[in-house]
């Protein structure tokens, strides 16, 4: 974010409050009254541009390909490297026990288990190296952290050149060489004069100094125009070992701000834990109860890990949980445990101004509008039944990664939102019209992993000790 | 707004669903005929089926949809059938490995992402597969099968096109690459990427001139194939098995009167091939396509038995079947119109259900346009004449009393 605000800033874009502490996603530009800009996770940037609601975009060339490889028919056009956000995307593998090969593994016939945020890159990874039988675990963060136990292979941004990883990563294969990008709508770019703006982009660049960016971008845009898949042979350390400790319970904790009420939780309950918050960011806590072994993942993505018996325990929020049980209506996943903190509503957002009280207000002003209704949500499960139940009629969920409420009015009509208080919804100008539910942290077990006793037995003694400190 | 088609797919009207049948029914009877029997596999298989190498080609894999099923946690992916041998394979090691041969068909769907969606995602085949035997024999059956299935279509000037998979391999075999560099190779040919082949120039030009040599020629009969081994027989010994295999192929058909067109480079887009690859082109249009795929069984985990199959196209096959290839009269039937008190719609559909226990077509008119493929019209009155049958071929009128005269006047029926 410092370094695209730094380019804007050097291209004279005075944009009004573009920085971390930003309390409004809208800025305008005081040198282009015409222009106005928006602020999204980086993921959903692409998708934006894609489908015409923003003339240009910034963003990482990550997501621009993790899009393009699903989706090569999309009206973006790539416009140039910025220069800065350089990186690279690794699959890598544990190297921790045996030496092994992906050709190895495959004659095999295990499953890869491939774990990362960038779900089509992995596929298309898999696809290309013809990968057997393979399962991708699309996360919402902390890939590095399942090899080996939870996956085999995870794709994962690195350093460009010479990239370290923790917990004896290697790579496997180099996927993609990543910087920040110019991106357009193809149709803008083809039909509308957008040259001043990029005039000034590209004075940005010549004013930071850096070396006849224009050059330098063609020619890398010929070295990653394409998603590139190799691979180094062999592979060390890859082991499907998700099962191999017996008797161990494996727990995810959440990572973010669920962090600290979980910590107050575990000591209540008596139950030490080193190194979590992690100062270092590393994502394997010591707890102190005899065979259990811990790792700190997204919230998000628990439920899905629960169900595939890649974790015995963890602590999410029920907002995931039903998330994942709309997604799949028979998953083993269950709640052992209200843990009663971490309390938010599930809620349903409109802009302030619509005239519409409720939901059916809502059907009632675009009864007779030709474009379906626009929904976003980080819930896109959840939103999606919402929509069914209500008998929206025609509409699109909008899945969006992070900062939903930057898509109302203008990009979408409603919103599936949490919110512990209502003050964000309020402050960006927009309402609520229903609750959807209540959510709090919870436990989750998988019904069908207690075939092991041992296991069953320490599994029950958790949920116990977690209870009296509820 | 309009209720929209979903994009790249498409809709069979009565009359394109007549020359579907019509194509079917050919196909059925003529695999009925050579002792196939009728199998048909779901729609949804899991994607894994389809991925190794020696299943699809990696373009085709980035076309299949794909998804999680409702209960697909673990991460497991299915597909929408993407080819028609493939879940045929799996259905014989699923249950049928107990036969030393199994002769199979079916007609079914198949799904593939089209970009424009100007073209069908869906795609409707004829397939026959033939597990069990490895013979020449056995190549030219499933040849002869496939032709006789487009001769009785009505269709003229079909041509057959072969190349032959373990010959392109044979070649390819001579690079030195490892097995998963030769498989992308192998993949970027049949998927007809000439990068391929300017890239090998550089690299190993002996080489490259023989694989330029034999993806250039074209010929027309077994001797070609012969002046094709003499020309290659010292230097690529390896290419002389799999010539000997393709030369027995032609001898035989040519002993048949078959006439051929070779060209090794008329595959696209299939890897599990290991043999004669055949082809049937209607001018420019591909409405067929088979060939021998014996690895493929033991790569899925079955037993080492050898196996060939070809599917023919729906889609083409329609726009060319001409309206008098279907061929047969319709069965006699009446057109029942019903004039009067009420009790007379009761008596009218009692006499359409007589007439169709006893084998005749018979419609009763609901307004509209009379259907002009009816020969029969019957008008039923609460007053004398009570029916008035009318045959609208001769125009003679009769004036009968009861359903069993209006039988009589049919005649035998189609039906026991």
């Amino acid at each position: 974010m410092d370094e695209t605000a730094n380019i804007l800033e050097k291209a004279g874009w005075a944009l009004t409050g573009y920085h971390e502490e930003m309390r409004n996603y809208n800025l305008e530009s005081q040198r282009f009254p015409g222009l106005s800009a928006k602020v999204f996770h980086e993921k959903d940037i692409p998708i934006q541009v894609s489908v015409g609601n923003y003339d240009l975009g910034i963003c990482g060339l990550d997501w621009v390909e993790e899009l393009l490889v699903k989706y090569p028919s999309s009206a973006m056009v790539k416009l140039r490297n910025l220069g800065c956000g350089e990186g690279s995307l690794y699959v890598v593998a544990s190297q921790s026990k045996g030496e092994s090969s992906l050709e190895e593994l495959q004659r095999g016939k295990v499953t890869i288990r491939i774990a990362s945020e960038y779900p089509n890159l992995a596929e298309a990874y898999a696809l290309k190296m013809r990968l057997r039988r393979f399962s991708i675990f699309p996360l919402w963060g902390a890939a590095e952290v399942y090899p080996p136990e939870n996956a085999e292979l995870a794709l994962i941004p690195g350093e460009r050149d010479e990239p370290r990883f923790n917990h004896e990563l290697v790579v496997v294969g180099h996927v993609l060489d990543v910087n920040a990008c110019l991106i357009a709508n193809r149709d803008s770019w083809e039909k509308k004069d957008l040259g001043e703006i990029l005039a000034s982009i590209g004075d940005g660049l010549s004013a930071g100094g850096k070396s006849s960016p224009g050059v330098a971008a063609a020619s890398a845009w010929d070295k990653l125009s394409k998603v590139q898949l190799q691979q180094k042979s062999p592979v060390t350390g890859i082991n499907q070992s998700s099962t191999a400790a017996e008797g161990i319970v494996r727990l995810a904790l959440p990572d973010g701000h669920q962090q600290k009420p979980t910590l107050r939780l575990l000591n209540k309950a008596g139950l030490k834990i080193d190194d979590y918050p992690s100062a270092s960011g590393d994502r394997r806590p010591v707890l102190g109860f005899s065979g259990v072994t811990v790792k700190v993942i997204r919230p998000q993505d628990m439920p899905l890990q629960v169900a595939n018996g890649n974790f015995d325990l963890a602590i999410t929020g029920r907002d995931w949980l039903a998330e994942h049980r709309c997604r799949f209506l028979s998953s083993p996943v269950e709640e052992l445990l209200n843990l009663k903190f971490g309390r938010v509503k599930l809620v349903a957002v409109v802009s302030h101004d619509l005239p519409v009280d409720d939901i059916d207000g809502l059907k009632q002003l675009y009864k007779e509008r030709a474009v379906p209704i626009r929904i976003a949500s980080e819930y896109f499960n959840l939103a999606d039944r919402y929509a069914r139940d209500n008998h929206l009629g025609m509409y699109r969920v909008i899945p969006t990664w992070g900062a939903s409420e930057a898509f109302l009015p203008d990009d979408a009509d409603l919103l599936i939102e949490n919110t512990e208080t209502g003050t964000t919804i309020a402050r960006h100008n927009l309402k609520i019209i229903d609750t959807l539910f209540q959510s709090t942290a919870c436990l989750i077990g998988n019904q069908e992993s207690t075939v092991d006793s041992t296991k069953e037995e320490k599994i029950k003694s958790i949920t116990e000790t977690l209870r009296s400190a509820v | 707004m309009r209720v929209q088609r979903c994009k790249g797919t498409r809709d069979l009207s009565p009359e394109e669903m007549g020359r579907f049948r019509l194509i079917e029914g050919v196909f059925r009877d003529c695999c009925l005929k050579w002792g196939y029997q009728e199998v048909r596999t779901p729609t949804l298989e899991y994607l894994h089926l389809f991925t190794s190498t020696g299943t699809l080609t990696p373009s085709r894999l980035g076309r299949v949809y794909s998804f999680l099923d409702w209960d697909g946690w673990s991460g497991e992916r299915v597909v929408l059938r993407p080819d028609g041998t493939i879940p045929i394979a799996r259905l014989y090691i699923d249950t049928m490995e107990d036969r030393e041969l199994a002769k199979l068909f079916y007609v079914t769907n198949v799904f593939s992402f089209e970009e424009t969606g100007k073209e069908s995602r869906e795609m409707w085949q004829c397939g026959a597969e033939l597990i069990g035997a490895g013979s020449v024999m056995a190549d030219v059956e499933l040849v002869i099968l496939a032709l006789e299935v487009v001769k009785r279509l009505g269709l003229e000037g079909v041509e057959l096109r072969l190349s032959h998979a373990d010959l392109i391999r044979a070649l390819l075999s001579k690079f030195r690459l490892d097995p998963g560099e030769q498989a992308r190779m192998f993949d970027q040919i049949l998927d007809g990427d000439p990068s391929v082949l300017s890239r090998v120039k550089a690299e190993q030009p002996v080489l490259a001139k023989a694989l330029t040599t034999l993806i250039d020629l074209k010929g027309r009969s077994s001797g070609f194939l012969k002046n094709v081994k003499a020309l290659f027989d010292h230097d690529l010994p390896e290419l002389v098995s799999p010539l000997n295999n393709f030369i027995t192929v032609v001898e035989l058909l040519e002993s048949l009167d078959i006439s051929c067109y070779i060209d090794i480079t008329s595959v696209r887009g299939f890897e599990y091939y290991t043999g004669l690859i055949f082809q049937l082109f209607s001018g420019e249009d591909n409405i067929g396509r088979g060939g021998r795929y014996d690895a493929l069984i033991p790569l899925m985990g079955g037993r080492d038995i050898p196996a060939s199959g070809f599917a023919l196209y729906l889609e083409p096959l329609m726009n060319m079947v001409k309206a008098q290839a279907l061929g047969a009269s319709p069965v006699p039937g009446v057109l029942i119109r019903a004039e009067g008190a009420e009790g007379i719609f009761q008596e009218a559909l009692g006499i359409a259900s007589r007439l169709h226990e006893a084998g005749f077509a018979a419609e009763i008119y609901l307004g509209g346009r009379e259907p002009a493929d009816l020969r029969w019209t019957l008008d039923i009155r609460d007053k004398a004449p009570r029916l008035e049958m009318v045959d609208r071929l001769t125009g003679e009128g009769y004036h009968l009393d009861n359903t069993d005269q209006v039988i009589m006047q049919l005649g035998p029926g189609s039906a026991p």
